[in-house]
């Protein structure tokens, strides 16, 4: 076996020993050492052979235990890959494995693994690379594009596990896919933290299409690090989706445009509840010609929730980009705090259109009553601006899933008034 | 024919302005009264306070719907009776297309094909996915209004100026829409009740009001044919009205 070089691991582990105890620019700092519990686990045969609480919580992010839409699937459990499988319709399109059986596999990975997000960011990273526990990795064959998405689901089971996955997704050149990333508990007491490193390659022509939902509980922390490249012509598009309490979360995913009109998009919807400390953004990076990116967020505080709502855009280009950011924030409680922060930055991008609309503010009455002249009742009509305002309209969630989201939402904008 | 809606001595005040002053007004289910004053007059703040928006509060007398006394029932409640209205300036509501509130004010009741046939006529195919009333020119606003009444099916329509923002080459596509509303293309169906708001009356050349009120300073101050009225008011302004009730 081939594998990526020793030197450049060891170079990698290196730098990663340095930021062991290196504190993150953001955030709560989280003291990892309390999470140091190993759990490995067996195989699956399918997914429909998980334990009862460990499927409930993979379907609540959007996995199909049955498999049916799906061009393949990999489930990951505390610190064991359990399950990963290519539909056989696909086959030859696309391939998918554990980042450490890539690492293994392939020597041309060292031009990729590590390359976007830097090993020494912080202890979070540094922990991601000197403990890690596999994480996905697929890959889209040039020109393959299959119709289903890929479902991945990263689970923790146990109490006191620091999950440290590395995820790497690579679309070759002129190829799609559309992948869901599930990751959550089967526990809802359950403590500890999940460490996310993932590094995206869109390649020439190439589109990515990434949903990520979010279920954690009270007293989960989680830190993903994430990064994505776009080649010429490609596109990325991120739906991400957290709308369970989170004892702390903090990430800032950046998306570097480096080819003449590669564009980016981003669509972040976040419902903070409980005592939820919430740090989330999105940066997108404008390095060549007709680039386009558009952040946009929704987020809604509720209790005691506290909400960062960051975006960047860099243009750092000479030639021309557009780019947009809406970022906008609905308070439910008199407990609960939202930052908006956007921010621009023209880097001697003298051709670059920068613009931002940023708002925080209450439900407007005035909507509530227009929709209640119509005979919808004052919960149904909040219910319907709320879940307007989130805008869920993510392809592939399974019907049920949406209108789960769509009854958290309404249950909690009840409580709320 | 029976009596479908009775105001009694309303006196209406929004924030601390007086707005209306002692109004009694009735009329009978089907029938359309078309209301005239100038700007400023209360005309609005009648419709909205039989709407039961918040913002306008009744400090004395009564209304009777349907032989209920609604003055204490909500927005919400007084539509389940049968009351909708036709905002002239709709608030914008990013998020919810037209489609999707037409659904959930339809609630199964209307069906699709229905719905979509009523779009079509209104010229809003291409709107229903459209954040509701989101760079709504003022003739598509008010043909957003219609839909949306069309399918909530309401008693008593209360309409604020539906020509207002609209061209003339909309008017009488909204005027038509009114008629059909109101149901007054059917025979054997019972018809809507209507008030409706007009500053210039272009709408009557589409609609037949059956009386028309003045509003002035906060109350009904004279009634009549409303083409009558019109023509009066064509001719000697509002001035006229304030002579002849002196």
């Amino acid at each position: 076996m081939p594998g990526i070089s020793k030197t450049y691991l060891s170079d990698i582990r290196a730098r990663a020993e340095t930021a062991k105890e290196k504190k993150a620019a953001l955030g709560p700092d989280i003291d990892i050492l309390l999470y140091s519990q190993h759990i490995e686990r067996g195989r699956i045969e399918s997914l429909e052979s998980l334990e009862q609480q460990a499927k409930e919580a993979a379907l609540m992010t959007g996995i199909d235990i049955k498999e049916e839409a799906r061009s393949g699937s990999y489930m990951q459990v505390d610190h064991s890959v359990v399950y990963e499988r290519i539909n056989t319709a696909y086959e030859g399109q696309l391939e998918i494995m554990s980042t450490s059986d890539a690492l293994i596999k392939y020597d041309w990975l060292e031009n990729y693994y590590w390359r976007i997000v830097p090993v020494d960011q912080d202890k979070y990273t540094a922990q991601a690379e000197l403990k890690m526990t596999h994480g996905y990795f697929i890959r889209v064959f040039p020109h393959q594009k299959p119709e289903y998405p890929v479902q991945a689901c990263l689970l923790v089971a146990e109490n006191y596990v620091s999950q440290n996955v590395h995820n790497m997704i690579i679309v070759e050149e002129g190829a799609e896919l559309q992948v869901i990333t599930g990751c959550t508990l089967s526990k809802s007491d359950a403590e500890g933290i999940h460490i996310g490193v993932s590094e995206f390659f869109v390649k020439k022509g190439g589109k990515l299409s990434f949903t990520m939902i979010h279920n954690w509980a009270d007293n989960f922390h989680v830190r993903p690090r994430t990064a994505v490249i776009v080649e010429e012509d490609g596109m990325f598009v991120s739906n991400y989706v957290l709308l369970k309490p989170v004892k702390s979360i903090q990430a800032f995913p950046a998306a570097y445009l480096k080819g003449a009109r590669a564009s980016a998009k981003f669509n972040t919807v976040v419902y903070g509840r409980k005592d939820s400390y919430i740090d989330l953004g999105s940066k997108i990076i404008f390095e060549a010609e007709n680039t386009r990116g558009e952040a946009i967020a929704r987020t809604i505080a509720a209790d005691e929730s506290v909400i960062y709502s960051r975006g960047d855009l860099i243009a750092k280009t000479k030639d021309y980009c557009l780019a947009h950011l809406d970022c906008r924030g609905i308070l439910f409680s008199k407990k609960g705090k939202i930052y908006a922060i956007p921010q621009l930055v023209s880097d001697g991008s003298s051709k670059a259109e920068l613009s931002h609309e940023a708002s925080i503010g209450p439900i407007a009455e005035e909507q509530v009553e227009y929709l209640m002249s119509r005979g919808i009742s004052r919960d149904d009509a909040v219910s319907v601006i709320t879940s307007g305002f989130l805008n869920l309209d993510i392809p592939y969630l399974p019907e049920f899933l949406d209108r789960n989201i769509k009854e958290v939402i309404q249950a909690t904008a009840k409580e709320a008034l | 024919m029976q009596e479908m809606l009775r105001i009694e001595d309303l006196w209406v005040s929004v924030g601390n302005v007086q707005i209306l002053k002692g109004v009694n007004l009735s009329m009978n289910y089907g029938e359309v009264l078309v209301l005239f004053g100038p700007n400023g007059a209360g005309k609005t703040s009648l419709i909205m306070t039989l709407m039961g928006f918040p913002k306008y509060r009744v400090e004395q007398g009564r209304i009777y719907f349907k032989e209920q006394d609604i003055t204490g029932k909500d927005v919400y409640e007084r539509a389940k009776l049968g009351i909708g209205v036709s905002f002239q300036r709709p608030p914008t509501v990013r998020g919810v297309t037209l489609r999707k509130l037409v659904e959930v004010i339809s609630d199964d009741k209307v069906s699709k094909e229905k719905f979509l046939e009523y779009s079509e006529k209104l010229n809003l195919s291409g709107h229903l996915d459209r954040n509701l009333n989101d760079g709504f020119s003022g003739g598509e606003m008010k043909r957003s209004e219609l839909l949306q009444l069309m399918v909530q099916r309401p008693d008593l329509v209360l309409i604020d100026e539906p020509e207002s923002g609209v061209d003339i080459e909309n008017i009488a596509l909204v005027g038509e829409s009114i008629n059909k509303l109101l149901g007054k293309d059917r025979v054997k169906e019972p018809k809507r009740g209507a008030i409706i708001i007009t500053h210039t009356g272009y709408i009557l050349d589409y609609v037949n009001g059956d009386r028309g009120c003045i509003f002035l300073g906060g109350n009904v101050v004279c009634q009549g044919n409303p083409k009558d009225i019109l023509s009066e008011i064509k001719k000697n302004g509002y001035r006229g009205c304030l002579v002849c009730q002196e």
